[in-house]
């Protein structure tokens, strides 16, 4: 078991959850595991080509993935994953929280009923 | 380009006045008179007078910084004072920079400072660094981030950073010789395609305290020469839970900013880079706006206007017009719960979301939909001045 800690600003997308616990071989199975189970998770973590986003770093215990076997890298027992996104905020003064860009608005997949739909 | 010499700092001394004042640092041989007397010849300068810039600007005085710079071009506003403990009630209204001043010349009166009431950019980052030895950053927007951080790079000089979201935090110092850079890190922002949540909005009163003491712990130990400081580790914070985890960050070879061929090589336009141009204005040009008085006035009259409000429950409980509350995340999954044949009016706190809720409306077939211009806030003014703000 290894368990993905989920940062705030994408908790809202995993049932408020802190921390997801998954059974995985490898750090990119448990981030599979995790968008399975929280599919509101995957466009903020993975890009339509279905690639890790360049803004989001994923950490294996204090390690960065990149500096590991990225995504292939192997888990052991109690390992732990953190995804840490860049936040930017300091002072929270400005309107709307332009400093935070997760939440895509987009138009559900299953209206798309024709081309019209994309006027 | 001008070599701007680095001023040297003046062999200082301190007088009897200072000895009694810098006692407890004196005492301790961590510190002693040789720290305390770097401490006096230090020049640190702080990016913001806000939630982070508050304790930071507050400790590193009464510490005994010589020298310290403040980079803000705010107001103080209600809604500050539950965070920025520098500003207090009397100072609504003030310019930020005068009453920080206050508070910091107040505490400790030794302390040299200089204000600086400009928004920072790229043509005037450079040249407010290199007068400075150590850089702490309290902004609270990517663009100005990256600004900072590129601008560090160039001049040489260390990062102290803290960013906060609600009830997390994280703190480093970058652009040290030998440690990472915030582009290490993180090369390129978030695309502007993902937009904000006002959902998770706000942020825990005690958490800017929290992560701008560290600053300034981290900026001392910096000026000293002492300790472990925390380059090369990114410190994750939540107060929440009060854990503290701490992750390594390596020096990335290939990093645009500081790896062994720098692709940025001077300032450039941050808000390009970050892709915010125009951001602060809804991008949508097809939004129809409406102002409240004709909402007033047209509720008023009878007419069956469907009042859509795209604010968060919590936000409802604060204030309502009684509209029919969907908050905008969930627009996309609820939308069969509005009527296109309707004339419907969005509001949300002050326009933004509803302009982004009106727009996706519009892309969905509705035709007769309207953002309520400057939302709850501008009803507040000018229609029902009873109604609270927040």
């Amino acid at each position: 078991m290894a368990k993905i800690h989920i940062p705030t600003p994408l908790r809202q997308y995993a049932d408020k959850h802190a921390t997801v616990e998954v059974n995985a071989g490898t750090v990119g199975e448990a981030l599979t595991g995790l968008v399975s189970k929280h599919p509101g998770l995957r466009r903020h973590l993975y890009t339509d080509e279905g690639k890790l986003r360049a803004f989001v770093n994923v950490y294996l215990n204090d390690e960065d993935i990149r500096y590991l076997q990225k995504e292939g890298t192997a888990l052991k027992d109690n390992d732990s994953i953190s995804i840490v996104p860049s936040i930017a905020g300091g002072s929270q003064d400005r309107d709307e929280l332009s400093n935070l860009r997760i939440v895509e608005l987009s138009f559900p997949r299953r209206m798309r009923c024709c081309p019209a739909c994309f006027r | 380009m001008a070599t701007t010499t680095e001023v040297k700092p003046e062999p200082v001394t301190l007088n009897n006045d200072e000895i009694l004042r810098y006692s407890r640092h004196l005492i301790m041989p961590e510190v002693g008179m040789e720290g305390q007397q770097k401490l006096k010849a230090a020049r640190v300068l702080c990016i913001g007078a806000g939630g982070l810039g508050s304790p930071l600007a507050l400790y590193l005085a009464a510490a005994g910084v010589g020298t310290l710079g403040l980079v803000d071009f705010d107001v103080v506003d209600y809604t500050n004072l539950q965070r920025q403990i520098i500003h207090t009630t009397a100072d609504v209204g003030r310019k930020k920079l005068e009453s920080a001043g206050e508070k910091l010349k107040a505490i400790n009166p030794f302390l040299n400072l200089r204000t600086f009431e400009t928004r920072l950019t790229s043509d005037n980052a450079l040249e407010l660094f290199r007068q400075f030895a150590i850089v702490a950053d309290g902004t609270d927007n990517f663009a100005t981030r990256y600004l900072v951080n590129d601008a560090c790079v160039l001049t040489g000089k260390p990062n102290v950073y803290g960013s906060i979201f609600r009830f997390e935090g994280q703190a480093s110092v970058f652009a040290t010789k030998e440690g990472p850079c915030y582009r290490c890190l993180y090369p390129e922002p978030p695309p502007p395609g993902l937009v904000p949540s006002c959902a998770e909005g706000g942020v825990l009163g005690i958490l800017p305290g929290l992560v701008g003491v560290m600053q300034a712990t981290e900026v001392i130990k910096l000026i000293l020469g002492k300790g472990e400081p925390l380059i090369g580790r990114l410190l994750l914070i939540d107060a929440l839970g009060m854990k503290f985890r701490e992750l390594k960050l390596r020096k990335n070879p290939d990093c645009p900013a500081c790896g062994t061929h720098p692709t940025v090589t001077k300032l450039i336009d941050y808000n390009e880079f970050c892709g915010i141009r125009g951001e602060d204005k809804p991008v949508e040009s097809n939004v129809s706006e409406m102002q409240v008085e004709e909402l007033k006035r047209r509720l008023d009259a009878g007419e069956p206007l469907f009042v859509l409000d795209v604010r968060e429950p919590h936000e409802y409980q604060i204030c309502n017009i009684g509209g029919h509350l969907i908050p905008l995340g969930d627009l996309p999954k609820r939308v069969h719960e509005l009527d296109s044949s309707r004339e419907i009016v969005a509001h949300c706190r002050s326009g933004v979301r509803s302009a982004k809720a009106v727009a996706f409306l519009r892309q969905a077939g509705f035709r007769k939909v309207h953002n309520l211009a400057g939302g709850i806030l501008a009803w507040a003014d000018r229609v029902d001045p009873k109604m609270p703000k927040y």
